[in-house]
């Protein structure tokens, strides 16, 4: 498709050699690469008690019994909506923080960020640090660069591995399935999803890297919606810094045109360009800056957490608003409301969460039946759901205006019995006698009742029961 | 345009790709190469899960793939599992003494799920979805039987039937046509009767009549009290349950022209099953 008249609609992947920088920002990053590591590691690793033939996981998302497990929650898949709500929030989370900072989700905490941080790490003590690689990667496939090629490889390849095998072991219990994956007796399907995710992170974190963030990602197109004037972004205060030289002359700005911002930029782009969509706000440019700032005995700031609204106030030398004025904004205020309303709902709901689930439906086909003594049943579905770790007895009664009386199917006591950690259904009858009026009345509320039989709870549900109506 | 550099946008500085449009050009961001290598991909992979997968229509069905998937084949292979699965419970419910079911709790719940497919399939049509019959044909929920509700008679029942010439072994009896014997105000009177053993509203005049006859030519069967008899399927006259009707005219009809209701015989297969899906209902004995 070439051909000498069109120019080139595809492009090559140009290589991006992150130099080393130091400073605040990159003190930060290496604390929330620890912990969020940390936790992402750790946490199958957490036992939690819950009693007999509940597992001990701390976090466990246990599929094929359809359970979610969070410490001291535990999420069945009627309760769904907690995980739909908790996304929400993330969704609101996100536009809150990136209307108010900016793309800090992509700089700071993406696993994607996080990963290629910790790639590029490795890759500089092995290879060393930017100068180093460069030349690396300019020199010949000699025994010297595949040594270490190689190492780094290896050592990517051990992370990638570790992340897949850490992603698990959120699905089942994790002592177990060490040992299973260690002795290869472990389900097929954790030795596919351990490599597939061996595959993803160490193509994505060691080669992909910034491509992932430009192509592939979806949220940098997003991002531009979320932000507006007031969101405090990193940028170039062009201003200050232009017309930028190496030489220090006259008329000359701050900057000195070092190269040191693009050096250290993992995503390989000028920041002094202005916003773009490719920069992921991770402001290590800021640190780098800083540095030369402090060498050459200028104020810190040209390149800085800024808001462009403050622009033009300091082009005419004046200083920019207080940051609290440009995080303060409808924008933020709504969607800080939005996720504490979600997230106090969710609470809320969380506490109002009775300890005894207990349906009834009433079996409508047929509505009612005659027995040969001429009383009227009915037929109600019990379902009784038991979250504990030991069986429970229920003791089900009814109240009514009417006189009716109560029978299981298959039993002559009125306790119900559920297992451990399950829900059952039982059939119970409701039956009035030809001369009690609920026989000849078309509807009589009545009032189911089921007690605990050892601590006492109790838990009602109305119903109705249907008589003759003539 | 022979130099591929020579037009740049004045505005971005980016170069297009030397398209013109009545003036409008466009931009030429290069995509990363890999991409187009993995639209490559996308298309090998097309190619390949075409030839390896059921892919082209053809008159009748499609082509089937070297690796001779079938999702109707998956199932039939995920129903053979489960049957392999459940074949010793299936062993254990043909054998089972069906007295003693209830002890068995896994044997019970997998015969009353069973039971309660095969009922929706075979027996809803005549004793309804909810099992609650119609007129003519018994409701299964109820404490009245005809021929017994214990689980053995329902299995004996269910395996060979009413009053069917398939079976030899078949539950038999026939109720004569009363319209034959007796005159219309003999039965009448009978009618009356019928319905004062029930408590139902009677004349009074009519049934004391209705009594005579009803001892005479009713009561071989049905009992002196009109109790019924289950051993001929005789049905209790006494109970506020009517297989076709308690009113006069039904009655009368009844009486008439007598009733032959039929059930066929249903084998061995999954009988079990479905007497232990009936007998749960709420009448089982």
């Amino acid at each position: 498709m070439n051909t000498p008249d069109t120019p080139p609609l595809f492009a090559a992947q140009e290589p991006i050699f992150p130099r080393r920088v130091t400073g605040a920002f990159r003190r930060f990053k290496w604390w929330i690469m620890a912990v969020t590591l940390g936790i992402y590691y750790l946490t199958p690793w957490i036992r939690w008690d819950r009693g007999p033939s509940l597992p001990d996981q701390a976090v466990l998302v246990d599929m094929a019994n359809r359970r979610f497990y969070f410490f001291w929650i535990e999420i069945w898949p009627h309760e769904f909506y907690f995980v739909a709500g908790l996304l929400i929030m993330a969704g609101l989370g996100l536009f809150l923080f990136t209307s108010a900072l900016g793309r800090v989700w992509c700089g700071y905490a993406c696993p994607q960020t996080v990963w290629t941080d910790l790639f590029i790490l490795v890759e500089r003590w092995i290879e060393g640090d930017r100068n180093a690689r460069v030349r690396l990667w300019k020199t010949k496939w000699d025994f010297r660069k595949w040594r270490l090629r190689l190492t780094k490889w290896l050592v990517w390849l051990l992370i990638a591995v570790s992340t897949g095998g850490a992603w698990v072991f959120y699905f089942t219990d994790a002592p177990r399935l060490a040992v299973e994956l260690v002795t290869f007796t472990a389900h097929p399907v954790a030795y596919s999803t351990i490599a597939i995710l061996t595959a993803t992170t160490f193509l994505f974190g060691g080669f992909m890297r910034e491509q992932v963030c430009i192509y592939m990602c979806p949220w940098p197109r997003i991002q531009g919606a979320m932000m507006d004037d007031d969101t405090l972004t990193v940028a170039y205060r062009d201003w200050r810094g232009e017309p930028r030289a190496k030489k220090r002359v006259e008329d000359t700005g701050d900057c000195i045109d070092c190269m040191a911002c693009v050096n250290v930029c993992p995503m390989g782009i000028d920041i002094r360009d202005g916003q773009q969509m490719e920069c992921i706000t991770c402001a290590l440019c800021i640190d780098a800056c800083d540095d030369v700032m402090d060498k050459i005995g200028k104020p810190r700031g040209l390149i800085d957490y800024l808001a462009l609204a403050d622009e033009p106030a300091e082009r005419a030398g004046d200083p920019p608003r207080p940051i609290w004025k440009h995080a303060l904004r409808p924008r933020t205020v709504l969607y800080t409301a939005l996720w504490s309303m979600i997230g106090f709902g969710l609470v809320f709901a969380l506490f109002i969460r009775a300890d005894i689930d207990l349906t009834v439906e009433p079996v409508r086909n047929p509505q009612f039946i005659t027995m040969s003594d001429g009383s009227v049943r009915n037929t109600y579905n019990i379902r009784l759901r038991n979250k504990h770790g030991e069986a429970r007895d229920f003791r089900i009664s009814l109240t009514s205006e009417s006189i009716l009386r109560i029978r299981q199917e298959g039993s002559a006591s009125n306790i119900l019995t559920v297992p451990p950690d399950s829900t059952t259904q039982h059939r119970v009858y409701v039956i009035a006698r030809p001369q009690d009026e609920a026989a000849h009345t078309e509807r009589t509320g009545l009032r189911f009742w089921i007690e605990d039989t050892k601590n006492g709870e109790r838990a009602h549900r109305d119903s109705l029961f249907n008589g003759k109506a003539n | 345009m022979t130099d591929k550099n020579q037009d740049i946008d004045q505005e971005t500085g980016v170069e297009t790709t030397g398209h013109d449009w009545d003036g409008i050009k466009e931009l030429n961001n290069p995509l990363p190469r890999w991409w187009l290598w993995c639209f490559y991909l996308t298309i090998v992979w097309g190619i390949g899960y075409v030839i390896a997968y059921p892919a082209w229509p053809l008159v009748n069905g499609a082509t089937a793939g070297l690796l001779g998937y079938s999702t109707r084949a998956e199932v039939a292979t995920e129903i053979a599992r489960f049957d392999d699965l459940n074949a010793d419970l299936r062993t254990a419910l043909a054998a089972a003494d069906m007295t003693t079911l209830g002890e068995d709790q896994d044997l019970q719940r997998f015969a009353v799920a069973g039971g309660a497919a095969v009922f929706r399939a075979n027996c809803s049509q005549c004793h309804g979805s909810g099992a609650n019959g119609a007129k003519g044909y018994p409701n299964l929920l109820d404490d009245d039987w005809l021929w017994g509700g214990d689980i053995e008679t329902i299995v004996y029942s269910i395996r060979h039937g009413i009053r069917n010439e398939l079976d030899d072994d078949a539950h038999y009896s026939q109720m004569p046509a009363f319209g034959e014997i007796l005159e219309t105000e003999e039965i009448s009177a009978l009618v009356q009767h019928v319905r004062s053993l029930s408590g139902a509203e009677y004349d009074a005049g009519l049934a004391a009549t209705g009594a005579d006859l009803f001892l005479e030519n009713c009561s071989d069967c049905h009992g002196e009290t009109g109790l019924g008899d289950r051993e001929q399927g005789a049905p209790n006259l006494a109970d506020a349950i009517w297989l076709y009707g308690g009113d006069p005219a039904t009655l009368e009809q009844t009486i008439t022209y007598s009733r032959f209701g039929v059930m066929p015989p249903w084998g061995t297969r999954q009988v079990n099953a479905v007497a232990a899906y009936v007998h749960q209902l709420g009448g089982g004995e």
